[in-house]
């Protein structure tokens, strides 16, 4: 089973609302509405030729810059039969700081047991709301975080400050 | 009626209206000696038997992805180490390996094999760590303390070649720091010779003793569809009875070079995990041996590859870096986190001790990650751990928990 293929049958069935397909490193990439996302996901499991039953890993990724795309959602699927990697993604606009969540997507449990924690974890580090899943709340960061971490406004800590006292850190200070 | 009102405690008094449960709550973990690792576990128990169950994970959650977008390629590594920490060569081989691939680096042969041989004996420990400590949590401790002196040849091995044991920070971009030494050859041909004798001998602790199988067997089972939905890889989704095998199906730093075997089992309980780790430990011996015979092959000037030629990410040796220009600047710029990285998505997969380790990088042509996400099969997989372990008995959960090899580090990242 080739890329063409996949993207031939992807094609026939979506018509143009899959878009923007490349291989970057072999691997070939395609992404569809979010509105559509259970859909493609439900097609590619089902079809039974390209049986993509197993859900690799998904993950979400910020772009501040991209408007109305800012954010995207990965899903890494793999048809171990023919052994056939592809990647799907997903964009959304975001919604304004202060909105409960950032996006809202539909979840992938119902296809994949695996997407439960990869969902909480996505929703954990980017506030994206999968409509439909069973349990969405924190799974890495305490429950009561208020924001995003892994969003791009929350810059990492400037490792130069100097406001921060080393002796707390084990670092310089009094030699007893 | 219900049977439960002719054992009902008269001493008892519950206030109006409350409903009375006739499960227990129970915490398993987070610091219980049996979790082996900060895991909770909300048990609802009716006796001894696990009616519903809830995870906690998160404990010692670490945001390695969060840092790895301030930090250069080669600073990530350590970050990498403190994942699977029972393998983390492994985590250190298959991070540099997704940066070749972005960068479209070719290793020589020779540091493929070596770097097999490392990947391999990390295997072998982990495997090592995970089976002997479900001799212990089903009560027989000597198979543990017997395997640990080879659990410590390794990393003595490791030593050898990068100086530290446990977080390895093994390898470079392009190859390792330096080249293996006699001593490190010397320990290798130690090991090989030795270490048959010994895992035959903790098999037959184990294999057929009829104590550890009653306690293993139909422990914490779990269908072939049922694991794959799960997104099970490995040992655990090969005990199920899928042969599915990073290594095999898509083969990276030469493992298409070998000859081995996938072990698989049928059932997905405790002891096919078991058995499946114990032949998977064969294997991985077969695959070093018939690496070390291959690295042996190169003489004279071949024998001293260690690393592929790119100056531009591969931290020049010492001596250089004080008598040519060229070295100085490098040297710098690698240190100084100063060398961009080209545009590019790639996502790469090794075979960890626990199953596939993936690597998802996109990088936007700065110096760090623009995004780096790392597929941890642990956390994947802890998923399943309520189904395992429902309706069985509280002490089938402990074991089910070790022979799952779940590793704190790996599932919080």
């Amino acid at each position: 089973m080739d890329q063409d293929y996949i993207k031939q049958r992807l094609i026939e069935k979506f018509g143009e609302a899959v878009t923007g397909f490349e291989s970057p490193y072999g691997m070939l990439t395609f992404e569809a509405p979010k509105e559509m996302n259970l859909k493609v996901l439900q097609f590619l499991y089902d079809d039974e030729h390209l049986k993509f039953r197993f859900l690799t890993d998904l993950c979400a990724v910020h772009y501040p810059d991209n408007k109305g795309r800012e954010l995207a959602i990965v899903y890494l699927l793999h048809n171990l039969v023919d052994n056939v990697r592809i990647r799907f993604k997903v964009f959304s606009p975001i919604n304004e700081a202060g909105a409960a969540y950032t996006a809202d997507i539909y979840t992938a449990t119902k296809l994949f047991e695996a997407a439960n924690w990869l969902e909480r974890e996505t929703f954990d580090f980017y506030g994206i709301n999968f409509v439909g899943h069973p349990n969405l709340k924190r799974i890495m960061n305490v429950e009561e975080m208020d924001y995003y971490p892994m969003l791009k406004q929350y810059p990492l800590e400037d490792q130069s400050r100097v406001d921060k006292d080393d002796e707390m850190f084990g670092r310089g200070g009094s030699v007893i | 009626m219900s049977e439960l009102q002719h054992i009902k405690d008269p001493h008892i008094v519950l206030p109006d209206g409350s409903i009375e449960k006739t499960t227990t709550t129970l915490n398993l973990g987070p610091t219980h000696p049996a979790t082996h690792g900060v895991f909770q576990n909300i048990l609802e128990v009716d006796g001894e038997r696990i009616v519903s169950s809830e995870q906690t994970v998160g404990y010692i959650h670490r945001a390695f992805e969060k840092i790895a977008e301030r930090r250069p390629l080669y600073q990530i590594t350590p970050l990498t180490d403190r994942l699977n920490y029972c393998s983390s060569p492994i985590n250190n081989m298959g991070w540099h390996m997704t940066v070749e691939k972005l960068l479209g680096i070719t290793l020589p042969k020779r540091v493929e094999y070596l770097r097999i041989i490392i990947m391999e004996l990390a295997r072998i420990s982990d495997h090592l760590i995970c089976n002997s400590i479900v001799g212990v949590d089903a009560g027989a401790f000597t198979g543990f303390l017997y395997v640990m002196q080879y659990r410590e040849l390794i990393y003595e091995i490791y030593e050898e070649v990068c100086g530290s044991r446990l977080t390895t920070n093994i390898g470079r971009i392009g190859g390792f720091e330096r080249n293996f030494n006699d001593i490190a050859f010397a320990k290798l041909e130690k090991f090989l010779a030795e270490y048959p004798a010994v895992l035959k001998e903790f098999e037959n602790l184990f294999n057929r003793n009829r104590i550890f199988m009653e306690r293993l067997i139909g422990a914490g089972p779990i269908g072939a569809d049922r694991a794959l939905n799960y997104g099970f890889t490995g040992p655990n989704l090969r005990a199920a009875g899928v042969d599915y095998d990073v290594r095999v199906h898509t083969p990276y730093s030469s493992y298409e070079d070998f000859e081995f075997e996938v072990p698989v089992g049928s059932t997905g309980d405790c002891y096919d995990r078991f058995l499946v780790r114990n032949q998977e430990m064969w294997q991985s011996l077969r695959i070093i041996e018939q690496a070390y015979a291959k690295v042996k092959q190169f003489k004279g000037k071949d024998a001293e590859v260690y690393h592929a030629d790119v100056p531009e990410y591969y931290l020049p040796k010492k001596e250089d870096v004080y008598t040519k220009m060229e070295a100085l600047i490098w040297h710098f710029k690698i240190v100084m986190g100063e060398t961009e990285i080209p545009k590019g998505e790639v996502y790469h997969s090794v075979e960890g001790g626990n199953g596939e380790l993936g690597f998802y990088l996109i990088s936007d042509g700065g110096r760090t990650p623009y995004r780096l996400h790392f597929r941890r099969p642990c956390f994947i997989y802890y998923q399943a751990y309520s189904e395992l372990t429902s309706g069985g008995m509280l002490s089938d959960a402990v074991i089910t928990m070790s022979s799952l090899n779940l590793i704190a580090g790996e599932m919080d990242a």
